[in-house]
């Protein structure tokens, strides 16, 4: 009797333990974007089609590991994201937030996500104050920042003879911090700031502002803003012969779509930096190939690229620790790991939470030279990974100086 | 060469004709919403949709049927402006008679609408269209280099507002219009069909608004949200003007690109803002707008 | 410009107190069970949104002043409150009331530059000063631009009750929500809110009686505008934040859809409209890009078949007063 409960027992233990090595671990990933506005193109249900496929090559039912997908628009205002975010973590147990465009939603995301301990990646704002004096222990910067932005594209143009300057600048914090960035870099290697005007937001017609830009004779018209004011910048710069003129647009945060609406005959000739390019090698292309199958006659813009990339990484993190309940745990392997994925390379998360890998400078092909749908970019310089971003002495992130 | 607070005199030339440039797509698209709230007395909310249909029409006529820029500035406002009268008989002709605040949320409603089904189609980042090769290139003034494409729209505006002014304030079926707002039963009376006589405006409104839109498409970002930017300016416009009124629409539209202008130059920040300075003012001062009619 | 609330309302059976302290108890134990079926932050949004549309419909409604530029009120109170909170170390309680207070200020110099114009031309002078003081916010370097003010601390109340608990807040939200709502309510119901009503009559009529209606459109302005504050005030603490979404004209509209889809003049219409947009914008945003065209279908839809909104409707069909 006794012999017969204790096998009972021991075949009952052996069960669950199966059972348990069975059951998965979930996880649940929210992409939290701009479905239906402002950048929607660059993000949006892009930025799902990327994460979708980042799942998939993770192949979570090799790592033993359930991993679900959930989307919502937060349509540009803060107070909508912050409180999809709650709500994501607090009822549907979402573990991670991805992408979140602008910078306000961004960093009322990133609150919510330290006090609740979840993570969150950034891709699509560009503040570069998420690694700096409001880094958090919960979030990771991937893909680009303003410091990037303004050092990649500000440097080559002054080392290739772009010496003088003069700035169309959206009048808001991130305008605001491009143009101080970018001042900074064209000081120090030599060259000079002739001049700048302040736009407000969402304006139509530039063509005042140019003529000021034209005016001030600066080599290089650097435009500090982005999205629909740098299509109209430089749609109407070319219109008033800005270019024909021996003026230069440095475009300092241009997307992919934003090339595609400008037309390569507008968009000739512009300068940009960015982190990744469709069409820079055969894992780029091949990847792209499939995430055009969800999103057909479109190029994937950095953004998506990285938040491609950041999925992978958090995946990768997460089987390592078996466990995506604890955030700061799964963000201190995620700086523990090196990243390597076939958009970014082999790459590292640094302390402060900045994902660090190459960037590229990048000028606007002409139609000429334009061979297929898609080909606007010719590759110009590599800014290799240690230089591209600003350097953790300079960040004023709290969490650097604690591990000091 | 003389100066005026620091601005080199010639400098300040160029940007009062940028902004009398600026002021004439006011002016076009204020004429449109102030023919509609004279003759339906609805506030056409959807006017800046209505506009950036215009621009998309044009891109869409060049991509997929080989039809360019003159064509586009024939065809898109008579198609547009047939999708303005299915509005009417559809949703407006209800909302007519009851308070502003309807049509207005009504409209407000199509214009969500509509946006919403361009971004969906075609993103938010926009389409391009460029210059047509025969306006091509520009003028060195001395002050200023005048693209040909912006003398173009500074002169066509002008002839097309010019001529909506002369049809419904010298003309005979202008008159019929006219009095049809003021005593629709009376001009019934008389034989003539009112509702039908409506809807044909609304139609011409809509036009007017497409047709700007085909003019902007080469100089302005054709992107869904473009006609959501301009709406509220443009609004502006048509109060401080004088609500209904058609001259006081054209001129303030004219008006305020200057003034515009001139605020770009010192103190662009503001340039958005000026507008609505403006029209409080106006309205402290003049509470029927400028060229309105108390009631 | 004829009035917007519908008269047909107004005839009802009784005296009609009856309904409305049904409907209130409703109301009440609506919001006490609520939490515990629905997100704590989705119910303290929309208890802050329905208070702002209250305040706007006591104008709108009641005095049939259209505003559309009632975001200056809301969003300068939630900067305010923000900035106090978060600079100055405010206590809540003092937060909120230096933000409700400064939307009074701002309400005084508002009204009194806008009561003196009519229908559109009203609406279109405060749409002209709230988009002046969105400028300001823009510019104004204690806002932080578009990156807004971010955590705001919600502190301890009286020093005692500590806010960061979620149900706390809840409790605190709801409380003050409720006492906004009965205040606007005891004013209608006032000899000085039957003065407003006549005022939205006739107002040609309430002159000749010797009422001085400018006077009393300047107190419904600021009134309206104090308990617009409040909401805005108390939207900071909720959600930590104040930015500028909030001082935009579209919140402006926002508030106008709120209570024109929940139905203007009646006393529960904005709460209904306010809780039906906020569940819109929160729920349909797992949707993703079809929550425009919807929108705006639903406001097309309001307009064709629901112009008295929802209560509005509701109302007429029971004949009881809401």
């Amino acid at each position: 009797m006794r012999v017969v409960a204790g096998l009972v027992i021991a075949l009952g233990a052996l069960l669950t333990g199966a059972a348990q090595a069975q059951s998965p671990i979930p996880v649940k990933i929210g992409v939290l974007t701009d479905m239906s506005s402002l950048y929607a193109d660059d993000t949006g249900p892009g930025s799902v089609a990327a994460a979708e496929l980042a799942i998939q090559d993770f192949d979570p039912a090799a790592h033993n590991m359930k991993v679900d997908l959930v989307s919502a628009d937060h349509q540009n205002k803060a107070d909508v994201g912050a409180s999809i975010a709650r709500q994501w973590y607090d009822v549907d147990h979402v573990d991670m937030i991805v992408d979140v465009p602008n910078s306000a939603v961004a960093l009322a995301v990133s609150d919510v996500t330290r006090e609740k301990n979840k993570v969150f990646l950034v891709s699509g704002a560009a503040s570069s104050d998420l690694t700096g004096p409001k880094c958090s222990p919960n979030t990771i910067h991937w893909t680009y920042d303003t410091w990037m932005l303004a050092h990649g594209t500000g440097k080559a143009i002054v080392q290739t003879g772009g010496k003088t300057w003069f700035f169309i600048t959206a009048d808001y914090a991130f305008g605001h911090a491009l143009e101080r960035d970018t001042t900074a870099v064209v000081v120090a290697n030599g060259g000079k700031v002739v001049g700048h005007v302040n736009v407000p937001l969402n304006t139509q017609d530039f063509s005042s502002y140019l003529l000021q830009a034209q005016a001030s004779k600066a080599q290089i018209i650097g435009l500090a803003n982005a999205g629909g004011d740098t299509i109209n910048s430089i749609k109407q710069g070319a219109e008033f012969g800005i270019v024909k003129g021996g003026q230069h647009f440095a475009g300092l945060l241009v997307f992919i779509p934003d090339v595609q609406a400008l037309g390569l005959q507008a968009a000739q000739g512009l300068i940009d930096t960015e982190p990744f390019y469709w069409d820079m090698n055969a894992g780029t292309r091949a990847w792209t190939k499939r995430w055009q199958v969800k999103r057909p006659g479109k190029f994937p813009s950095e953004i998506q690229a990285g938040v491609y990339s950041a999925t992978l990484h958090y995946l990768k993190a997460v089987a390592a620790l078996k466990s995506a309940a604890d955030g700061k745990a799964v963000v201190a392997e995620m700086k523990k790991i090196p990243t390597d994925d076939p958009l970014f390379g082999k790459g590292l998360v640094r302390a402060d939470g900045r994902t660090i890998h190459p960037a590229y400078l990048f000028q606007v092909k002409s139609p000429a030279e334009s061979k297929y749908p898609g080909d606007d970019y010719i590759l110009k310089a590599t800014i290799p990974a240690d230089q591209a971003f600003r350097p953790m002495s300079e960040d004023n992130c709290p969490l650097v100086n604690a591990s000091k | 060469m003389f100066e005026i607070f620091g601005i080199p005199s010639q400098a300040l030339f160029g940007q009062l004709l940028i902004g009398l440039i600026n002021g004439s797509f006011y002016a076009l698209l204020s004429l449109g919403l102030a023919v509609i709230f004279g003759m339906l007395n609805i506030i056409n909310f959807a006017h800046g949709a209505q506009y950036m249909m215009g621009a998309f029409a044009a891109y869409l006529l060049l991509q997929y049927l080989g039809l360019n820029y003159w064509v586009a500035l024939i065809i898109v406002p008579v198609l547009i402006g047939a999708t303005g009268i299915v509005v009417e008989r559809l949703f407006l002709q209800y909302v007519r008679k009851l308070d502003h605040v309807y049509g207005l949320i009504l409209t407000f409603g199509l214009a969500l609408m509509i946006e919403g089904f361009f971004r969906n189609y075609f993103g938010s980042s926009g389409e391009p269209y460029q210059v047509p090769n025969l306006l091509l290139g520009g003028q060195n003034l001395g002050f200023m280099y005048l693209p040909t494409y912006r003398a173009w729209v500074i002169v066509f505006s002008a002839i097309v507002c010019f001529a909506t002014w002369f049809a419904i304030e010298r003309t005979r079926l202008g008159s019929y219009l006219r009095a049809a707002t003021e005593n629709p039963a009376l001009v019934r009376a008389f034989g003539i069909n009112v509702p039908r006589m409506v809807m044909l405006t609304y139609g011409f409104g809509v036009a007017l608004a497409a047709l700007a839109g085909v003019m902007a498409a080469p100089i302005y970002n054709v992107s869904p949200q473009m006609g959501s930017d301009i709406i509220i300016v443009v609004f502006a416009v048509v109060v401080i003007g004088g609500m209904g009124s058609i001259l006081g629409a054209i001129l303030t539209g004219f008006a305020l690109g200057i003034i515009e202008g001139l605020t770009k130059v010192f103190f662009p920040e503001a340039s958005n803002t000026v507008i609505f300075v403006i029209m409080a003012i106006v309205l402290l001062v003049r509470p029927a707008g400028l060229f309105g009619r108390t009631a | 410009m004829a009035s917007l609330a519908d008269p047909a309302i107004l005839s009802t059976r009784g005296d009609g107190t009856r309904s409305l302290s049904v409907a209130f108890a409703a109301m009440v134990a609506f919001f006490a069970v609520a939490p515990f079926f629905l997100y704590p932050i989705f119910l303290m949004q929309a208890l802050c949104f329905a208070l702002f549309a209250c305040a706007f419909n006591l104008l709108t409604g009641y005095v049939g002043l259209l505003s559309f530029g009632h975001a200056l009120f809301f969003g300068w109170a939630s900067y305010l409150c923000a900035h106090a909170a978060k600079s100055w170390g405010f206590p809540p309680e003092a937060a909120i009331l230096f933000g409700t207070f400064s939307a009074a200020v701002l309400g005084l110099v508002a009204g009194f530059l806008a009561i003196r114009r009519h229908g559109i031309y009203f609406a279109m002078i405060t749409l002209a000063l709230a988009q002046m003081m969105y400028f300001v916010a823009v510019r104004a370097p204690f806002t932080g631009g578009e990156d807004g003010i971010q955590d705001v601390p919600r502190g301890r109340l009286f020093g005692l009750f500590d806010l960061s608990h979620e149900m706390t807040m809840y409790v605190f939200v709801l409380v003050t929500v409720l006492a906004g709502f009965l205040l606007i309510y005891r004013i209608i119901n006032s000899p000085f809110g039957e003065v407003l009503k006549a005022i939205r009559e006739n107002e040609p009529r309430a002159i000749s009686l010797g009422y001085k209606t400018e006077r009393y459109k300047l107190l419904a302005f600021v009134l309206s505008a104090t308990v617009a504050g409040l909401a805005g005030a108390l939207k900071a603490l909720v959600f930590q934040l104040a930015s500028l979404t909030d001082v935009y004209w579209t919140m402006s509209g926002e508030v106008v859809l709120m209570a024109l889809v929940g139905g203007l003049g009646t006393v529960f219409g904005p709460v209904v409209g306010a809780f039906l947009i906020v569940a819109m914008e929160t729920y349909l945003a797992q949707i993703g890009q079809w929550v425009l065209v919807i929108q705006g279908a639903i406001f097309v839809f309001c307009v064709l078949a629901f112009r008295r909104g929802i209560v509005g409707e509701l109302a007429a069909f029971l004949r009881v007063k809401l």
